[in-house]
């Protein structure tokens, strides 16, 4: 199905723009009138990968992270959150829970086991020095009279 | 400045507004001065008042059960939601740390 919607925005790498890419992404998603659970779901997602790229990819350097997303006439909703960080040697283990490369700091590990859960797709590409690309796919359920046209 | 109550051994704190990575070093930082020194034996967080937690939550509550248990102390939760509580089952949080009503 064609998007009918679609946004991209680029900000720094900081801790408090954590905070600002999960009130863009539910600003963004309110046309297709989601459940408060499918909002609190994507934000949630957007969160952690958000969090990921500031945090493995640029480890407190600078650079900047790109959420971008679209959803189309039937509900489904395409986020990426790209950065240009130092990237993942082996994505397959940086999946697994409780996997994490910082154990004395209190992370969960638990960043995409999270985002697999309460999204419907979850596509990582990652290669060391190349920066990471976080792709998930969520279907927000429409109801009858909520389904968004582009004229 | 987190909200908390001292009685007897049990020590509880209410954490409120939103939790993510960009809060959770001061949360951690401030719940381990207050176990410090109140010398609690218990912590129980009560989260009823979270507009959101991602799973920097579960790293916080993981690290307060590692400080807690290195004194022989414990932690439970409390106020938990459907989601704070699908969050919480996904890591197996509830074998570490006792949930309340």
């Amino acid at each position: 199905m064609s998007v009918i919607n679609e946004m991209r925005l680029d900000f720094e790498a900081l801790p408090e723009n954590e905070a600002f890419a999960r009130l863009v992404i539910s600003g963004f998603m309110l046309p297709l009138d989601p459940t408060m659970e499918e909002m609190a779901d994507v934000k949630t997602a957007v969160s952690e990968a958000v969090t990921n790229a500031i945090v493995h990819g640029y480890g407190g350097g600078t650079g900047f992270v790109r959420l971008s997303a679209s959803y189309d006439a039937a509900g489904e909703m395409q986020i990426r959150v790209v950065d240009h960080g130092r990237g993942i040697d082996d994505v397959a283990r940086a999946r697994q829970p409780f996997f994490t490369t910082s154990p004395g700091d209190d992370r969960s590990g638990m960043g995409f086991t999270v985002m697999e859960s309460f999204m419907d797709g979850l596509d990582v590409e990652s290669a060391p020095g190349r920066g990471t690309t976080v792709c998930m796919t969520k279907r927000i359920r429409l109801r009858d009279d909520a389904v968004p046209q582009r004229a | 400045m987190l909200c908390y109550e001292k009685k007897k051994n049990a020590l509880t704190v209410r954490l409120s507004g939103e939790l993510d990575h960009s809060v959770v070093t001061a949360i951690r930082g401030e719940l381990d001065s207050l176990i410090a020194q109140t010398g609690a034996k218990k912590l129980i967080l009560d989260l009823k008042g979270l507009e959101f937690m991602d799973s920097s939550g579960i790293g916080l509550i993981i690290g307060r059960y590692k400080v807690m248990s290195r004194r022989g102390g414990s932690v439970a939760v409390s106020g938990t939601d459907a989601r704070i509580d699908q969050l919480f089952r996904m890591a197996g949080i509830y074998q570490l740390v006792e949930r309340l009503a």
